[in-house]
């Protein structure tokens, strides 16, 4: 490929996601003083028999890509023209992937919540799944241990433990437990299993001692050197090193795509967090991105719990998805939870069986408005669910003392409390079929609103074609380009919602509003279990219109400048608009009686146009 | 003319099977290419390392880690017995002496000289692989297994639980859509495998268990009671390894639903032969369906297909079934592929199929909710 010094030269680019079941290929084009999507193409990944070469489906998506664009990118010999030159070629190209079931990592620290969970954090934002957790402290006897781990067949082992300094005995003692179990590599058993130490540097010698025969020992810098500090990124870049180096190595065809490609291949999600963090810095906003799967939730997020730098999470929610997992779903949120969500009765042995029939065959689609409506109801919950794990999960460095003042005291936060603030987050953005193919977009901002439960003002946008992993890796390559794309054809920006916080009486008020649309002001009082939605929509360069707007919250409420403090602020619009949740928070429908929840659920349902009318 | 690709779960009189019969580790295969094997024959053993069990010496005797090796007795690789003294610390005088005794018999691992710990291995877990189904061993994979084939009538399910197994067939029910109930179960179905219609019932399935019912195959099954046998709710499709008597093979799905005429017809032409089965069932990538293989020494290669049958996809007069609300578990023939997309009542754009079902009614139905019947 060519090569650019200066990446404002890069005018066209190519990038593919090799997903496991589906590549997706799309074409940017610098036009008219703008990075723009102009064409998208795909076509079945090919890691299995009987093909067995990753870049047959490249090539593939490759060629709609040039059908649907009218340039040619590919010469005779199946190879990319570049640099680009008129209507031909490229200058880059950049591909993900997750192919052949991603990266799948095994991690293991000293103590649980504290260094273990560091490593588990760098796993996962890294982009691994993280198949099992190894602790001194995780209550399994030595034995079991060793027993998990010979199972497990991970890609890699992160192994840390101790801080600077600190213990070296029980980091060795890990460290043996590794070695007795004489862990084989998932792919391939011509190399040893890659194992990286980021732990107490004092121990590493004794832990090369340990290990240095049986695996692939790489020793980094101590991802948690001081109690008080975390230090994921030598270990996250190594993951992604060795990921290249041997997983992406050993899956067909990978070593002639990652020749074709202008940077690193990077794992999916490890891409997504990039594109989600670059984004909060650019704008200097906290975000919180959801991709819910057939098997999967992935929650990342990048708040500022000291209001300055910005800390970014990334949790997996294994068993949380809409097809392989749905039956999980129904069964860690229970029966009467996903029902709340549904304004009409259904039978429960029937809808077990259904549920079971949508595992078992997860590729059917809801035909009927009652199959819709229970289908979104089930991702509302998979969605809690998920959202609870990411709370618990993106927490303030566990295990550091804390220097309280009067003050403090009475806030109750302590060591290990969450960062994720739901006041104080500025954009939701979802991803996955049942949000981004949602036949009608207000089902998605509802699904968004009523599982995660912004608080304030909060922007909702979806990922039309989830093209995030694509534009995660660009960020490496032509930032600028990343983010222009990611506004205006990646995100569909469906609106704000505006939900005051506070338990309110029922009935009463909780604020009025003002707010100057481009049609005209509208102006009122929104009262306890009222929603109300406010047209204000898309610019032509597909970037939301903006209105200002006045909210005078009631004494006991707060709409993100304190308890009855009134905000001014410029409202972003969008397909859906502005939406006004006046049912509080927190807001737990159960509070309600039977009748009272199956008539606000048709009253939200019909203001804000969720559903046909009379068909729920 | 027209046609979707719609997988549907195989169903045939004929076929050649080829099953692979592998060790999890490397270890002996105790048969050769030609040889006749039943189901219960063992093919292949070999020996799981055994349990690794630690012990902290150093802390026992009271010692720094790095004088270990000053008082160990055994020596990394020897032989231990439980109680055994592994490791002795003599003291000024004979009543400060002290040992350390083995906690298991196997062997010793490995000495630490900087946690102090030793790690002692158990003895070898022994673990055979059974030849399954009824064939001739055409491959040996040395060290590893070997490969089985077959001529058979084979069913493949929806989903299963419980895993292998095998029985002479027995039809319990007099058509493919009566419930196998509790009264259908008699004493005689003992180590058998037993066919039912559309449904069998949480007491027919308790019954079964109780008498020693090898396995049992049957439209559809209710998800109340399989969590009830259970004790537990099925969250993701991984089955195969659960602790039940019975095997259950279900060829249609959840809810009363009746089994493909094709289905029931092959397992009742086969009454009172051997069936070979598995139901474990894996829904993700490398998707694994249960099975019922019943073997046929009198088929040879020339009436045997080899599996791989060629996919034709549905075409306008193709029998289907519906695997999804509204019209879940009906059964009819394509009468039109109209190439648009259009909008379902769930305002949801997608491609469908024009279906007449058996009753004469007519309906229009996503392509992704159908399944080919596929029987020949």
């Amino acid at each position: 490929m060519a090569k650019f010094e200066n990446s404002d030269d890069i005018k066209i680019i190519v990038a593919t996601d090799c997903g496991s079941t589906t590549t997706k290929a799309i074409l940017i084009e610098f036009t008219n003083g703008e990075y723009r999507l102009t064409t998208r193409g795909e076509a079945p990944t090919t890691v299995e028999a009987p093909f067995e070469d990753v870049t047959m489906g490249v090539l593939n998506a490759v060629a709609e890509l040039e059908e649907l664009s009218g340039r040619k990118l590919l010469d005779d010999n199946g190879k990319f023209i570049s640099p680009a030159n008129g209507k031909e070629g490229t200058d880059v190209f950049i591909s993900t992937s997750s192919a052949g079931g991603g990266l799948q990592m095994m991690v293991a620290g000293v103590v649980r919540s504290m260094t273990a969970e560091s490593a588990e954090r760098a796993a996962l934002g890294a982009g691994a799944i993280v198949m099992d957790v190894i602790a001194s402290n995780d209550k399994r006897l030595p034995h079991q241990q060793i027993e998990r781990i010979r199972q497990l067949r991970p890609d890699m082992i992160l192994l840390s433990g101790g801080i600077d300094g600190g213990t070296t005995t029980h980091v060795v003692e890990i460290a043996e437990l590794i070695s007795a179990a004489d862990p084989r590599p998932r792919l391939g058993s011509s190399y040893k299993l890659p194992v990286i130490y980021a732990g107490n540097k004092n121990a590493a010698k004794n832990v090369e001692e340990t290990l240095g025969d049986k695996v692939d020992l790489k020793v980094v810098d101590n991802l948690r050197p001081v109690l008080e500090r975390e230090n994921l990124l030598p270990a996250r870049e190594e993951i992604h090193e060795l990921f290249m180096e041997h997983v992406m190595a050993q899956a067909p065809g990978y070593k002639k795509l990652m020749d074709w490609s202008d940077a690193p291949i990077m794992p999916t999600p490890g891409a997504v967090g990039l594109i989600i963090q670059t984004i909060a810095e650019q704008y200097g906003i906290e975000a919180l991105g959801v991709d819910i799967g057939g098997a999967t939730t992935d929650v990342f997020s990048v708040f500022r719990p000291d209001g300055k730098e910005a800390v970014f999470n990334r949790t997996v929610s294994a068993n949380l998805g809409m097809s392989y997992s749905i039956s999980n779903v129904f069964a860690e949120a229970t029966l009467p939870k996903v029902m709340r969500w549904v304004p009409f009765k259904m039978d429960e042995r029937d809808l077990r069986n259904r549920v079971k029939n949508k595992m078992i065959r997860p590729t059917t689609i809801p035909q009927s408005m009652e199959e819709l409506i229970f289908e979104q109801a089930i991702a509302k919950e998979a969605l809690r669910l998920a959202h609870i794990q990411h709370k618990s999960f993106a927490t303030v460095l566990k295990g550091v003392q804390q220097q309280r003042t009067i003050a403090d005291a009475f806030e109750q936060s302590s060591s290990g409390s969450s960062i994720v603030n739901m006041m104080t987050l500025d954009m939701l953005i979802g991803s996955g079929g049942v949000l981004s193919h949602a036949p009608r977009r207000q089902q998605s901002a509802l699904m968004m609103i009523d599982a995660f439960s912004p608080e304030g003002l909060t922007r909702l946008a979806v990922d039309s074609i989830f093209m995030m992993p694509q534009l995660g890796v660009l960020t490496e390559v032509q930032p600028k380009a990343a983010t222009e794309v990611f506004e205006k054809d990646c995100l569909i920006h469906l609106g704000t919602c505006v939900a005051p916080v506070g338990v309110p009486k029922k009935g009463g008020p909780l604020m009025k509003y003002t707010i100057e649309l481009p049609t005209g002001t509208v102006s009122g009082t929104l009262n306890h279990l009222e929603m109300k939605k406010f047209e204000l929509g898309l610019q032509e360069n597909g970037l939301p219109q903006m209105a200002k707007a006045t909210f005078e919250p009631e004494k006991n409420f707060d709409i993100g400048a304190g308890k009855g403090q009134p905000l001014t602020k410029e409202l972003h619009g969008g397909v859906v608009g502005i939406i006004l949740d006046g049912r509080g928070r927190p807001f737990d429908l159960s509070t309600l009686s039977e009748d009272d929840r199956v008539k606000y659920l048709k009253e939200w349902m019909t203001e804000l146009d969720i559903y046909p009318a009379g068909k729920f | 003319m027209a046609h979707a690709y719609t997988p549907g779960l195989k169903v045939t009189d004929k076929i050649l099977i080829k099953k692979d019969r592998i060790l999890p580790l490397k270890g002996d295969v105790l048969v050769k290419v030609g040889d006749k094997v039943t189901p219960q024959d063992i093919v292949a053993r070999t020996h799981l390392p055994g349990n690794v069990v630690p012990l902290n010496v150093a802390n026992k005797l009271s010692l720094p880690p790095e004088d270990l090796a000053e008082v160990m007795i055994k020596k990394e690789g020897d032989e231990i017995k439980e109680g055994e003294a592994i490791a002795f610390k003599k003291g000024f005088i004979k009543w400060f002496n002290a040992d350390c005794k083995a906690t298991i018999t196997g062997t010793l691992e490995s000495i630490s000289t900087i946690t102090g710990q030793v790690l002692q291995r158990g003895m070898p877990i022994p673990v055979e692989v059974k030849a399954y189904i009824t064939g001739e061993v055409t491959e040996v994979i040395e060290n590893e297994g070997v490969v089985i084939d077959t001529y058979a009538a084979f069913v493949q399910g929806i989903f299963g639980i419980g895993g292998e197994t095998s029985g002479e067939i027995v039809i319990a029910t007099p058509d493919n859509l009566t419930i196998l109930s509790d009264d259908l179960i008699t004493d005689d179905m003992k180590g058998k495998v037993v066919v039912g219609g559309s449904l069998v019932t949480a007491k027919a399935m308790d019954k079964a268990c109780k008498i020693g019912v090898h396995g049992i195959v049957v439209g559809g099954f209710d998800d109340q009671d399989l969590r009830d046998i259970l004790g537990y709710d099925i969250g993701v499709a991984i089955t195969g390894n659960e602790d039940i008597v019975t095997t259950l093979v279900v060829t249609e799905g959840f809810g009363e639903i009746a089994m493909a005429h094709g289905t029931f017809d092959l397992l009742k032409a086969n009454a009172g032969k051997q069936a070979c089965m598995n139901g474990a069932t894996q829904i993700r990538a490398g998707v694994i369906r249960p099975e019922i293989i019943i073997p046929k020494e009198e088929l040879s290669i020339t009436d045997a297909g080899d599996g791989k049958s060629e996919i034709t996809g549905i075409k306008v007069g193709s029998p289907i079934r519906v695997i999804r609300h509204p019209y879940f578990g009906r059964l009819g023939n394509v009468t039109g592929l109209p190439s648009p997309l259009h909008v379902l009542e769930s305002e949801s754009k997608a491609r469908i199929l024009e279906v007449e079902f058996e009753d004469g009614e007519k309906a229009i139905v996503p392509r992704a909710n159908v399944e080919m019947i596929e029987s020949k």
